[in-house]
């Protein structure tokens, strides 16, 4: 997917007087974020569990080589194919190989973000292969020609007349809305067909098992779990991440992702897959490929303060408790992950100086921090990534502060260097603005400060500091004691 | 992290950090938390070199800038005995929780910070800590809600003490806030830098706060009181917003001098 991360400004000011969005966004907050708050106050180890998370996490990216490779050792030894692709471009035409060569005509796609990354699914059609995403919200969001709006709900945007204008050609403005069911067998009635002569599938993977080989998908619909056991070649796609070491971190895993991204105890289906039909079973590909891709994450990994951001389960949990992800929207983020988690990956792997935006985008709340599973403190990267956008030190061609903005620290910095400039600096800004005040409040204030009275009124600087009010005091009393 | 051992001995002298916002924005902030404190037998002192934490400039990226504004806060507060009190939740934070990244290429000073950061407490963290929420006998005939700044409850985790605080004063009607734990927007130059976005969160936080039909709202960090106020007074709306230590002081100053 092309980054748009420029954009972020102009799209995030569509979205802030999208009605309709506006209300969508409102469930992200009513439906998930409160799902998860109960989900965690009904687990009685809540906590030990995210440390668990965090620790496990912690351990397989410190050593993430090693569980590559035994993971590379076990998917092969299951009779699976395993391939690293560097970038998106080498994971896209190593793919769209695998289907020229195996003739393949249609492919179904289950929910996978890394496959975004490289816009497959645009790919196989460019290159005439019919390709068709079955998750229902990506198929919703295929149809409208969009991009997913959210890690685990890609149409979260969409109203439900949205949808029905979608699935049917028929639905008329005015039309009686359809229900989420009877929407689910619009989609079911015509997702049928293509499963049925799909002789490829594309999924991803929630974790792949270093030890056994074995990937898990997590998924509230069977089409995920079909379209690992029906066509007859299997992909499964992953960024290099997503690893556990053992069955029993699955476990844990499991438990903490599942929790956070919906507040289910466990999803409706979570599939394990351990390679192709073995000879002896009935079900299953004749062929299993698992494509991992690195595509700039290795840049995450060498940057010790950046490389916390690799333990992301996108469980989608830092959206729904964003306050601004929750008005701005997906889309605004310009590229495949939005809302906090994206701020801090977006720029590292699609480049800082296009998505300057993002990093400040932010209050700096913390509500990332306290909602993630396995404690990403995210504030904590935004800050770093603010630091190279407003001094370059890194590099200095990231660089994008203004020399205004510049200025206006250096002064700052200056008049906090002594308390005699820090009170004349007060006092002048106080005369400065004193006329454009009434009752002690400012309508419309001069730069740098104008943005705040589109909206807000501003407070007029004291007359005198604490520390007058308090030598004056301190005076009195003197005065009464003696 | 400050200590967390069991109450032992209470500080009869504390060192007020004002945070450069309240010394001259809102001074009556720093002076309530002054009567406040000494309402509790503490005698209070106000190092008169004081300016700011470095935070404005930290979070704006401009950490050249913050660093030797912040090397200033440690220098002048190492010099200081006992706790350091501070009305704000993230000015705490700055000190205790990322000055560590800023000084980061600097074992020494980032010794020193972690040992001023050790005895720096937020206004309400440092009364609960030393006197509990229930010390302050003041009575206030008000109508509040209370609104949780997010650095007091997720930086530095105390969620409990102001609600407490604000429940133990005599004739107040606490509301609860829906959402009360969501951002206000503020978020320092971010409220400036992108003011549609921060206007867009504060317009929920004063839908909820107007809902609750109280009459003022209480916060514990001054970014947050002049977010929501200057909204409400953009919305002409009478609600008051003050911070927690203001209305303590003034459930004092309505109780009078004798305790």
């Amino acid at each position: 997917m092309k980054p748009q991360t420029t954009h972020f400004r102009f799209k995030a000011s569509q979205t802030l007087v999208n009605d309709q969005i506006q209300q969508s966004l409102e469930h992200v907050y009513t439906g998930f974020h409160e799902g998860r708050l109960t989900a965690a106050a009904n687990t009685d180890n809540w906590e030990e569990l995210r440390t668990k998370g965090k620790a496990i996490k912690d351990h397989t990216i410190a050593h993430l080589d090693h569980y590559l490779d035994l993971l590379a050792d076990s998917v092969e030894k299951n009779g699976g194919h395993v391939f690293f692709a560097d970038d998106a471009e080498e994971a896209r035409q190593h793919i769209l190989g695998l289907a020229k060569a195996n003739d393949v005509k249609t492919v179904i796609k289950s929910k996978s973000m890394v496959s975004e990354e490289m816009a497959l699914a645009d790919a196989l059609i460019d290159a005439g292969i019919e390709a068709v995403e079955t998750d229902l919200g990506e198929y919703i969001i295929q149809l409208a020609g969009e991009t997913p709006y959210h890690l685990i709900a890609p149409a979260v945007h969409k109203s439900r007349k949205d949808v029905a204008a979608l699935l049917s050609d028929d639905f008329k403005d005015g039309d009686p809305v359809p229900d989420a069911v009877q929407l689910t067998r619009m989609a079911r009635s015509k997702l049928r067909a293509v499963f049925e002569r799909a002789d490829m599938s594309v999924t991803g993977v929630n974790f792949a098992v270093a030890e056994s080989g074995s990937i898990a998908l997590v998924t509230n619909e069977g089409n995920g779990r079909m379209s690992t056991s029906v066509p007859r070649i299997h992909v499964a796609v992953m960024g290099m991440e997503k690893i556990v070491p053992s069955i029993q971190d699955l476990s844990t895993m499991l438990r903490i992702l599942i929790r956070s991204a919906t507040g289910q105890r466990i999803s409706t289906y979570v599939t394990m897959v351990n390679g192709p039909r073995k000879p002896d079973e009935e079900d299953g590909p004749e062929e299993f490929h698992l494509v991992i891709m690195n595509n700039g994450r290795d840049r995450l990994l060498a940057e010790t303060r950046m490389r916390e951001s690799l333990n992301c389960i996108r469980c989608g949990a830092c959206l729904n408790a964003c306050p601004v992800y929750r008005k701005v929207g997906g889309h605004a983020y310009g590229w495949v992950y939005p809302g906090p988690i994206g701020s801090i990956v977006s720029p590292v792997l699609t480049g800082l100086k296009d998505a300057s935006n993002l990093p400040n985008a932010s209050s700096l709340c913390g509500a990332c921090h306290s909602a993630c599973p396995v404690k990403i403190n995210i504030p904590r990267m935004l800050l770093e990534l603010r630091w190279r956008t407003a001094e370059g030190k890194v590099d200095a061609r990231e660089r994008t502060s203004s020399i205004k903005e510049r200025a206006v620290w250096k002064a700052w910095r200056f008049g906090m260097m002594g308390r005699r400039r820090f009170d004349l600096g007060a006092r002048v800004a106080r005369i400065m603005i004193r006329p454009l005040s009434r009752g002690g409040w400012i309508k419309k204030a001069p730069p740098p400060i104008s943005g705040w009275t589109v909206t807000r009124d501003f407070p007029l600087i004291s007359p005198k500091s604490l520390k007058s009010l308090l030598s004056v005091r301190t005076k009195h009393t003197k005065r009464d004691l003696d | 992290m400050p200590d967390t051992s069991p109450l032992t001995a209470r500080p009869l002298r504390v060192t007020l950090f004002a945070s450069c916002m309240v010394d001259q924005l809102a001074p009556g902030v720093g002076f309530s938390a002054v009567e406040v404190l000494e309402h509790l037998g503490v005698q209070v002192d106000f190092p008169g070199d004081q300016t700011c934490c470095g935070q404005p400039a930290f979070n704006s990226g401009f950490r050249s800038q913050a660093l030797p504004v912040a090397t200033r806060f440690i220098e002048l507060f190492e010099n200081v005995d006992g706790p350091i009190v501070v009305p704000s939740g993230s000015c705490a934070a700055m000190v205790r929780n990322y000055y560590g990244d800023l000084f980061d290429r600097d074992p020494g000073l980032l010794e020193r910070a972690r040992r001023v950061g050790e005895r720096l407490y937020e206004f309400t963290e440092f009364i609960d800590k030393f006197f509990g929420t229930d010390a302050i006998r003041g009575s206030l005939d008000d109508s509040v809600t209370y609104h949780k700044s997010c650095h007091l409850l997720r930086e530095i985790g105390i969620d409990g003490p102001p609600l407490e605080l604000l429940s133990n004063v005599e004739g107040l009607t606490l509301t609860p806030l829906n959402r009360a734990d969501v951002c206000c927007g503020f978020g320092g130059a971010f409220s400036v830098k992108m003011p549609d976005i921060s206007s867009a969160i504060l317009n929920e936080k004063l839908d909820n706060i107007v809902q609750t039909g109280a009459k003022s709202v209480v916060a514990a960090d001054t970014g947050c009181v002049f977010q929501m106020q200057g909204g409400l007074r953009r919305r002409g709306s009478s609600v008051r917003v003050v911070h927690i230590a203001e209305i303590l002081a003034d459930s004092i100053r309505s109780t009078g001098p004798d305790r």
